[in-house]
């Protein structure tokens, strides 16, 4: 064998290890996830954060509505570029749910997209979001949700074609586009900005419709929250930057009142896919609405992502 | 010849006239409706919200021409007016008609027993307005795209 083969070879495996390595899950660090493990959660607070999160309109069956949105027995179907998800059960179901799952597991999978067995989840599950959560939060969201009934669904598996079918792939996903960081620097450290871009950013998930991607599914980070093409089909999510033709135009007073109400400053309602986010945002304390709204009204201005 | 010319000349003429008729387009004539719509929701949002007083005879004459708008919806949806004039009536309008007249019968009802209810104070209008606009979202989730 010629030397040039050997060096080959050894190159190709050293580069399969350093893939092998960089694409491992990565669970939350030990002491966080004990920090976690030694609170106590509120399944009360839990509540709000669950309406925050928007947990409902992927886990619920679909078309759920009422007391149905928290029977979490999952269905709902989300189209993208990369194949159809199926939201699966999240209920405190041991054998199809959760209900197995320690508040460590939970938090591995919202801060981190690693399941218990040490897998990565797909994005699609907004952890690249909810990894920005508090600890007090993903302990009361646990709490709340091992209060809900359980149910015995069966979880779909994703529609998924090739390469996107090989969950290892995430790794490389993550390794270029997961970040727990904030998505814009704010001029001030007005509570009420903090509080709206921890909800904006974190729980609220705004920017995983929001804000466009690459052509690996990434966020384009230079047009935060400036609207992209509508994944599933015809149309665009709007645009939320002061700027954009979208709700530029609107006071903050009109944000908040529109995520209560689901009428537009015109008396024009919510529709599409936001009818189920505003309906979530109803169920929040109007100072959270009000604190998403003063969020929204300081980013920086970008031209509307989908063109 | 040279009357045939004019007669193509006429008839590309008034092709190249019709976009300023563009106020008889059903995706207009549509739009419009929905603006009003908007207006009268406006005159009651404002009462139900106590940012002007209540006043029965113009939640009255909104409650009525809301009543108006939603019964003559439905009409201005044909086939042919998918697109254009920035429709943003969504595919489902046409592939699910069945869906969708439901949905706009389930305005026209709501609409009118809002209307015969006649609510003479505010208590009584924001009884009424609850299950009036309970299904804008509703409707909107699935028959209409945003453009912009």
């Amino acid at each position: 064998m010629s030397r040039l083969a050997i060096g080959l070879g050894v190159a190709a495996v050293a580069a399969a290890a350093t893939a092998f390595v960089l694409t491992m899950p990565k669970p939350v660090q030990s002491a966080r996830l004990e920090t976690i493990s030694g609170l106590e959660g509120d399944p009360v607070a839990g509540e709000a954060v669950f309406w925050a999160g928007g947990c409902a309109s992927c886990h619920a069956a679909p078309g759920a509505e009422g007391d149905a949105l928290k029977v979490l027995s999952g269905g709902v179907r989300l189209k993208s570029d990369f194949g159809t998800f199926i939201g699966p059960n999240i209920s405190p179901d041991p054998e199809h749910g959760i209900g197995g799952w320690s508040v460590a597991d939970f938090a591995n999978a919202m801060l981190a997209g690693v399941s218990p067995d040490g897998g990565h989840y797909y994005p699609a599950f907004p952890y690249g979001s909810y990894a920005r959560m508090s600890d007090k939060d993903i302990a009361d969201l646990f709490a709340f949700l091992k209060t809900l009934p359980a149910s015995a669904t069966a979880s779909l598996p994703h529609e998924l074609g090739f390469p996107f079918n090989i969950r290892r792939t995430l790794g490389g996903w993550k390794l270029l586009f997961f970040s727990d960081q904030p998505r814009v620097a704010l001029a001030s450290d007005d509570p009420a900005l903090v509080r709206g871009q921890y909800l904006v950013e974190g729980p609220g998930h705004c920017g995983e419709c929001h804000t466009p991607r690459n052509a690996l599914g990434g966020f384009k980070t230079d047009a935060w929250l400036a609207g992209a093409k509508n994944p599933e089909g015809e149309g665009v999510i709007p645009n939320l930057t002061p700027g954009g033709k979208s709700i530029g135009s609107w006071s903050a007073a009109d944000i908040a009142y529109y995520l209560e109400s689901g009428f537009t400053p015109d008396f024009d309602s919510v529709g599409g896919s936001m009818v189920d986010v505003q309906k979530n945002m109803a169920h929040l304390p109007g100072s959270d609405r009000e604190a998403i709204a003063a969020y929204l009204k300081a980013l920086p201005d970008r031209p509307d992502g989908w063109k | 010849m040279i009357i045939r010319t004019l007669i193509a000349a006429t008839l590309i003429g008034a092709a190249g006239l019709a976009p300023a008729l563009a106020a008889d387009e059903p995706q207009v004539v549509r739009q419009d409706l929905m603006k009003k719509n908007g207006k009268d929701l406006g005159v009651l949002v404002k009462m139900v919200k106590g940012e002007a007083p209540f006043d029965a005879a113009q939640a009255q004459a909104a409650l009525t021409e809301i009543h108006g708008v939603a019964s003559e919806f439905g009409a201005y949806f044909p086939e042919g007016s998918e697109t254009g004039f920035d429709t943003e009536a969504a595919p489902a309008i046409w592939s699910d008609r069945a869906g969708f007249d439901k949905a706009v019968a389930q305005f026209e009802a709501d609409a009118k027993t809002a209307m015969d209810a006649a609510p003479a104070d505010l208590d009584a209008l924001k009884a009424v307005f609850g299950p009036l606009t309970k299904n804008c979202g509703a409707c909107h989730e699935t028959y209409r795209l945003k453009n912009s």
